[in-house]
């Protein structure tokens, strides 16, 4: 039946392309008491084998869509939309089989390796109580880069560094043998060094094991570096998508091209950065319209009102602006809004100038 | 010859173990800033780029070592006398990583501004003038620090110190916690307070590409060793010493892949 569908025909949610190991579909996420949801309308998807980044600043809701890839949401959340792990719908799970996902289907790495394991408990015993036998657990040790695995094993938590830790959990994490691996800034507290044979060490897991990894990050620079797509959050929602080129060459979303402007780089020369004025918005701020609207710089009167949804780009990507220039043979971004093409004259514009639409994404 | 602002010489310290055994957290490090000068100083945990910065202010005693501020040594210990305990604060003054640290949680914005002003015989009046200097608005003026978001507390931290009107400010990790946005409004912020005010950064971090932006010359410390030293952009371009390369190469950029980083090989220091 699905061959035959005419193209112009969303898939629905229901049917998830086969290769996907996790979608998350229009996920929305209320809390009891916060004016805004804390998650809205976010979709992704992660397939077996793909390192796919989520980045936010403070707020954005990056850790929560991950915790959501495991079936964990915060007290008193009401939850709309659909979250898939390898076909099975993670949101209506309960008891033994909400256990079940989480302790085989996906593992978490959180930023502090020292809250995830017990102080007075050996690094071996860790590593048991996720599953491994004994022979496993030093052949687990080894296989994370941690040298002498068999004195490891009979360590405590104070013996080892911060970086040598992170590699016991990403092990635990390891023994269950999950398919898809969410890492919640698990790097981000290590020595540059460090995280860059942590970083090295994941991406060789994924080749071996074909993990899916979801890599949430603050770091819009490592994250293009890392990935293999990207999605930025910003105040609950995905604001762009991207394979993770497209991002560093051409990024579509003002925000996304704002975080990138004032991001400190290492480049030959040393462009002066360019701050987002204002603060990400918290659980209390709510938005009629575009939720970046107060800080962008590009900012018309019709983002007050414009309802965000992700626009399509002509590479595959998509971006929540309404200026953005959607994929050609689409409908206009501005039927829903009335009457107000102010986009849409910016790009005539531009057109006329003789620029082609790459160049418009970049201005 | 311009006479240096700030002159650290040969400044060490060991630390004793537990256990017996002992840890030398800093190994004969010196350096100058010249006046309005920005010193970068980088590494990893355990590099002893804190101890120096701490070391500065007099918050750790070296075991030897000098440091002098225009010309005149600074003592190891805080002096007697009001004039002159004043006279060593409006030479270095500090920010950390985290502003609980160094603001009274019962005082707001105002009211912090105005205590540090009459310690130093200043008019409380400037305190406005402060707050509008470091982007804080009426209404963080009445807000107590836990009222203020993360980068509200570290513009008012930068107010504090500057109330001092100090020659020097150290700065350790003073953006590392603050989202990307707000980051970069600090480090604007900083560039323009020492256009305008001539103040001198000592500015330590572990995070290379913001030092590559905040200052003019660096340091590069490894367990408790400076392993290379000068213009910023030419260590950060072209580093002699490995480890410098080595760090350089874990900043992930476009192309990068960590694999490269994890195989360079480093010699024992
Ligand atoms: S919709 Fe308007 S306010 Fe929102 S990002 Fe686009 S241009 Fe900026």
């Amino acid at each position: 039946m699905s061959e035959n569908r005419p193209r112009s025909t969303p898939a629905p949610a229901a049917a998830p392309p086969a290769e996907a190991l996790l979608e998350i579909v229009d996920l929305t996420l209320r809390l009891p008491g916060a004016a805004r949801p804390v998650l809205d309308s976010v979709s992704l998807t992660v397939a077996p084998g793909e390192v796919v980044a989520l980045v936010g600043e403070s707020g954005s809701g990056k850790s929560t869509t991950a915790k959501a890839a495991l079936g964990l949401f915060p007290a008193g959340a009401v939850a709309s939309g659909s979250v898939r792990f390898d076909g099975t719908e993670v949101l209506g799970l309960t008891g033994e089989r909400l256990r079940a996902h989480r302790a085989d289907g996906v593992a978490l790495v959180h930023q502090d390796p020292r809250a995830a394991l017990n102080p007075v408990r050996r690094v071996g015993d860790f590593l048991v109580e996720r599953g491994a036998g004994r022979a496993e657990a030093v052949e687990l040790l080894a296989s994370v880069g941690l040298p002498d695995p068999q004195r490891r094993v009979r360590q405590r938590p104070h013996e080892m560094s911060g970086g040598m830790l992170q590699r016991v959990v990403i092990a635990g994490a390891l023994a269950a043998r999950p398919r898809l691996l969410l890492a919640d800034e698990a790097t981000s507290a290590l020595d540059v060094t460090t995280q860059a044979d942590i970083l090295a060490l994941l991406r060789t897991l994924r080749a071996e094991h074909g993990l899916g990894l979801l890599f949430i990050t603050h770091d819009l620079h490592l994250a293009a570096a890392y990935s293999d797509r990207v999605y930025v959050m910003y105040a609950g929602r995905v604001v762009e998508s991207r394979t993770a080129s497209a991002l560093f060459t051409a990024p579509a979303h003002p925000y996304t091209r704002g975080l990138l402007t004032c991001s400190p780089t290492l480049g030959d020369t040393l462009t002066p950065l360019r701050p987002i004025p204002g603060r990400p918005p918290s659980l209390s701020d709510t938005f009629p319209g575009c939720p970046f609207v107060e800080r962008c710089a590009e900012a018309e009167p019709t983002c007050e009102t414009w309802s965000p949804r992700p626009v399509p780009l002509p590479d595959g990507g998509a971006a929540a602006c309404a200026f953005v220039n959607a994929e050609p043979g689409l409908s206009p971004v501005f039927t829903a809004v009335g009457n107000r093409p102010a986009g849409r004259d910016r790009w005539a514009q531009t057109q006329a100038d003789g620029a082609d639409a790459d160049e418009v994404n970049h201005a | 010859m311009t006479p240096h602002l700030l002159e650290a010489d040969s400044l060490s310290k060991t630390y004793p173990l537990p256990g017996g055994g002992s840890h030398q957290a800093a190994a004969d490090v010196t350096f100058t800033v010249p006046p309005g000068g920005a010193l970068g100083i980088v590494g990893e945990s355990g590099s002893g780029k804190t101890t120096v910065a701490r070391m500065l202010v007099g918050l750790v005693r070296p075991d030897h070592g000098t440091i002098a501020v225009a010309g005149r040594a600074r003592e190891p210990r805080p002096p007697r006398g009001r004039a002159a305990r004043l006279a060593r604060a409006r030479e270095i003054q500090m920010v950390f990583q985290d502003p609980y640290v160094s603001l009274d949680p019962r005082l707001t914005a105002t009211q912090c501004l105005r205590t540090a002003l009459r310690l130093h015989d200043r008019g409380e009046a400037e305190a406005a003038e402060l707050l509008d200097r470091v982007g804080l608005g009426p209404r963080e003026a009445d807000a107590r620090p836990r009222d203020l978001s993360g980068g509200q507390r570290q513009r008012l931290a930068i107010a504090r110190a500057l109330a001092v009107d100090p020659r020097i400010l150290v700065l350790d990790e003073a953006v590392a916690a603050l989202d990307v946005s707000i980051q970069a409004q600090i480090l604007q912020l900083l560039a323009e307070i020492r256009a305008e005010t001539g103040v001198a950064l000592v500015f330590v971090s572990h995070d290379l590409a913001v030092v590559r932006h905040v200052t003019d010359e660096v340091l590069v410390m490894r367990r408790g060793k400076v392993v290379e030293r000068g213009a910023t952009a030419r260590v950060l371009a072209s580093p002699d010493d490995p480890y410098t390369r080595l760090l350089l190469a874990s900043v992930p950029t476009e192309g990068w892949d960590p694999t490269d980083t994890a195989r360079t090989p480093l010699p024992p220091p």
